[in-house]
């Protein structure tokens, strides 16, 4: 039993480590101020990735260009989704079946199929229609997208579309609404949530895509293919600090979502599955889906202000300092150690090797050199290894 | 309701079935319906499960077109004309409330799509709330009503726009026993007092026999009979319609000799005489069957009379249904409670039973095979 528990312990730490465990050595490299991405060696808590990240103007304006590729794409693909989930469900079963095929193959041809695709369909088209201004990377990535994008949107209104009775249109016509208006005021309120999931989940995917992207964006770049491109150039912690972004809002997200789950839960349940929490009127306030995500966005504002007052400058410098006061060191000690080397070519012509005095000195249990034996005695040692290997030979060559 | 708003003489209400037949493919749904609904009038159909009746109510409301025939509401023939014109409302099988919705927006759905205030609205809603006993619920979710308040909500909802027509199909289904029997009494008021012509579809003839002006017993898309419930009860004009309707004892036999409304026919248990169903002639040699009801079958010699041995029974308080074994056949009889002043009989008893020949009705053979 015992054991068992402790089995089951280790293995959910194993699990969760692997889960998490890159996230937080991503979020811990983004404050590092090291220009590699590490946790050890530690140098200088800093804030200054997110500094770096946002002056990235080709990341910035990649960011933009997703927006704005975005936006299109939900604008469309959830139109047409739920158009296509409304066919489907009006058609005859065989039809059906055959339809739902054809719609959703985009999904299952390779993104850079549809990608090349895209742009030499519409290369043909702009040059046969002298419509040169549809040949960009905004409208062609728009196009390419949607193309598979439109069939995930669909996927959930299908699903939705499901559970919907369709006797409630009917009862509306029989009501005297006109068939717009039961489409508006019965099935899209119900659809309501799906056109929600799916305008998130389009958003998602047009945000992600590369393979596609790549193709059809042409000359332009979009946040993904501009990343992409930062990263095959090599990767610094400014990618840590994006990450970190990335990662507050989906917490943000996720947390807001079950304060508002909760919530709805305890208004549908009876009183008995209301905790105190929501009996207590202040905490009933606090636990608010809005006041909740009022609160995370406070706190990550505060956050942030105080991020960005902080100067790590101090910090690098003294690093700064102390890696220069190192190579100063060295550079010296390298200095003395030529110097001594040209003493001792005067003197000792045969050792002229940094290393001669190190083995000379291990090989003094055998008999030594005649030439070895004027070198132990001496109090400097010709070169930092030397002095160190000769340092701890050297009473068993005074024997 | 609907007459406060028409001052004008009662509008037509009436709908005719003009030799309607609805077929999908080779299957003919309902076959060849003709009849007229009075206006103001309570009309039931009932049938099994089935039989047609939704295909027919989907006809009358608009959701339909019949393959062949014509549906006139009010005189005007309705083809082509969509559920939303019709001046029919149809309350479903499971209702079809908006479940987001609340009962005030639901009621008044009718009235938001025809562009009516919303203060106008939720006054016309608490006003229909009063008349369905539920006043005060316009706020709550649909989701919190038991029942039997979304039967009356549903109601209320169609009753919203005055329809001339209000369309019932099985509403009453979903409901347990008291409350159905309760929503009987309440469907037949609101009926009265808006004075819409209702068409109740039923399975149950209990529903039907209660609350109709008249009823029309359908079989596998056929309409077998129409009448009042009293007429459909006493003088079945089929044999589907004599065991549909009610319990009823089938006697098998061959026709002896008829004359004019009743006829005699020999049994295995006897010859007996007994109405003729349906002004049918008979002659002599025809297969036939005599059905008489339970309650018909009454201790004693007289006309008709038989033994039976007394097989079991099972007592319901104000009546003891006894089972009787005669000749071949088990018959049902179903006798009052005498109280204490009376005896039950035992198992095994002989009894002496008859039956007056106009409370038995001799019916063809052939549509019974037909029909069960
Ligand atoms: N759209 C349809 N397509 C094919 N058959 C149908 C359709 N609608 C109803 N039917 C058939 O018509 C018959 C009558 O159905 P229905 O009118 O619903 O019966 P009831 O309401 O009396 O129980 C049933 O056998 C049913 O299968
Ligand atoms: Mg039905």
């Amino acid at each position: 039993m015992n054991r068992n528990t402790l089995f089951g312990g280790a293995y959910a730490v194993a699990f969760f480590s692997f889960l998490f465990g890159p996230l937080v050595i991503m979020v811990i490299t983004a404050f590092n101020s090291s220009k590699f991405p590490r946790v050890v060696p530690w140098e200088c808590f800093t804030t200054g990735w997110f500094g770096e990240l946002f002056g990235n103007q080709r990341l910035m304006d990649g960011l933009l260009n997703s927006v704005i590729i975005g936006a299109g794409v939900v604008a469309l693909a959830v139109p047409i989704g739920l158009a296509g989930a409304l066919a489907l469900s009006e058609l005859p079963s065989k039809l059906r079946a055959t339809l739902y095929t054809v719609l959703i193959l985009p999904i299952l041809i390779p993104g850079v199929v549809l990608g090349i695709s895209t742009i030499v369909l519409w290369g043909q088209i702009s040059r046969g229609f002298g419509a040169g201004g549809l040949y960009n990377g905004y409208f062609l990535t728009i196009v390419g997208q949607i193309t598979f994008i439109s069939a995930y949107a669909m996927l959930v209104f299908i699903a939705r579309l499901q559970r919907f009775d369709a006797t409630q249109t009917e009862a509306a016509l029989d009501l005297g609404a006109t068939p717009g208006q039961a489409f508006r005021k019965i099935l899209l309120p119900f659809m309501a949530p799906a056109i929600g999931s799916a305008a998130f989940i389009t958003l998602l995917a047009s945000f992600e895509n590369y393979n596609t992207t790549v193709f059809t964006v042409l000359s332009e770049s979009t946040f993904t293919t501009a990343l992409a491109s930062k990263v095959r150039h090599g990767t610094d912690p400014s990618l840590s600090a994006l990450a970190v972004i990335i990662i507050t809002i989906t917490l943000v997200g996720a947390l807001t979502n079950e304060a508002y789950q909760r919530r709805k839960e305890a208004e549908m349940g009876g009183r008995a599955s209301r905790s105190p929490l929501y009996a207590n009127p202040v905490t009933r306030a606090l636990t608010h889906p809005g006041v909740v995500f009022a609160i995370l966005v406070g706190i990550i504002a505060v956050v942030s202000f105080a991020g960005s007052r902080h100067d790590s400058s101090m910090c690098e410098a003294a690093v700064l300092q102390e890696k220069l006061d190192r190579q100063e060191e060295l550079r010296a000690a390298q200095k003395a150690r030529i110097e001594a080397e040209q003493k001792q070519q005067s003197t000792l012509p045969k050792s002229n090797s940094a290393f001669g005095g190190a083995f000379g000195g291990l090989g003094g249990a055998t008999p030594a050199p005649e030439s070895a034996e004027p070198a132990a005695p001496k109090p400097e040692s010709p070169s930092a290894f030397g002095g160190a290997f000769g340092g701890i030979t050297a009473p068993k060559l005074e024997e | 309701m609907p007459d406060t708003s028409r001052p004008d003489q009662t509008p037509d209400r009436s709908v005719l079935l003009d030799h309607v037949s609805i077929r999908f493919g080779n299957f003919t749904a309902v076959d060849n319906a003709n009849l007229k609904i009075n206006s103001g009038e309570f009309f039931s159909f009932l049938g099994p499960s089935g039989c047609g009746k939704t295909t027919l109510l989907r006809c009358i409301s608009g959701f339909s077109e019949p393959t062949e025939g014509k549906v006139l509401i009010g005189g005007k023939d309705m083809a082509g004309v969509g559920p939303n014109k019709r001046p029919t409302a149809l309350i479903f099988q499971h209702l079809a409330l908006f479940p987001l919705m609340s009962v005030a927006d639901n009621i008044a759905f009718p009235l938001e799509v025809r562009g009516v205030s919303k203060k106008e609205r939720r006054k016309r809603a608490d006003e229909l709330l009063e008349m369905i006993a539920l006043p005060g619920i316009g706020d709550k979710k649909v989701s919190e009503l038991s029942g039997g308040q979304k039967q009356r909500v549903a109601i209320a909802r169609a009753l919203a726009v005055e329809p001339d027509i209000l369309l019932l199909d099985e509403p009453l289904s979903a409901l347990d026993l008291k409350l159905r029997q309760h929503m009987r009494t309440e469907l037949r008021a609101i009926q009265k007092q808006v004075g819409v012509t209702f068409i109740y579809i039923t399975h149950d003839q209990g529903e039907a026999l209660t609350m109709s002006d008249r009823v029309a017993v359908m079989s596998k898309g056929v309409i077998e009979q129409v009448g009042e419930p009293d007429r459909i009860y006493n003088r079945p004009r089929s044999a589907f319609v004599a065991s549909f309707v009610g319990e009823n004892n089938a006697l098998q036999g061959v026709i002896k000799v008829q004359s004019g409304e009743t006829a005699a026919l020999d049994t295995p248990m006897g010859t007996f005489e007994a109405r003729v169903g349906g002004g049918r002639k008979y002659k002599a040699g025809d297969k036939a069957l005599l059905f008489v009801r339970p309650e018909q079958l009454v201790p004693g010699a007289g006309d008709n009379a038989f033994e039976a041995t007394l097989t079991r029974q099972e007592f319901e308080g104000a009546t003891n249904h006894v089972f009787a074994k005669a000749g071949d056949s088990e018959l049902r009889v179903s006798m009052v409670n005498a109280g204490l002043a009376g005896s039950l009989p035992a198992a095994g008893e002989t009894l002496s039973l008859g039956f007056a020949p106009m409370n038995a009705t001799i019916l063809p053979v052939a549509d019974m095979a037909s029909d069960t």
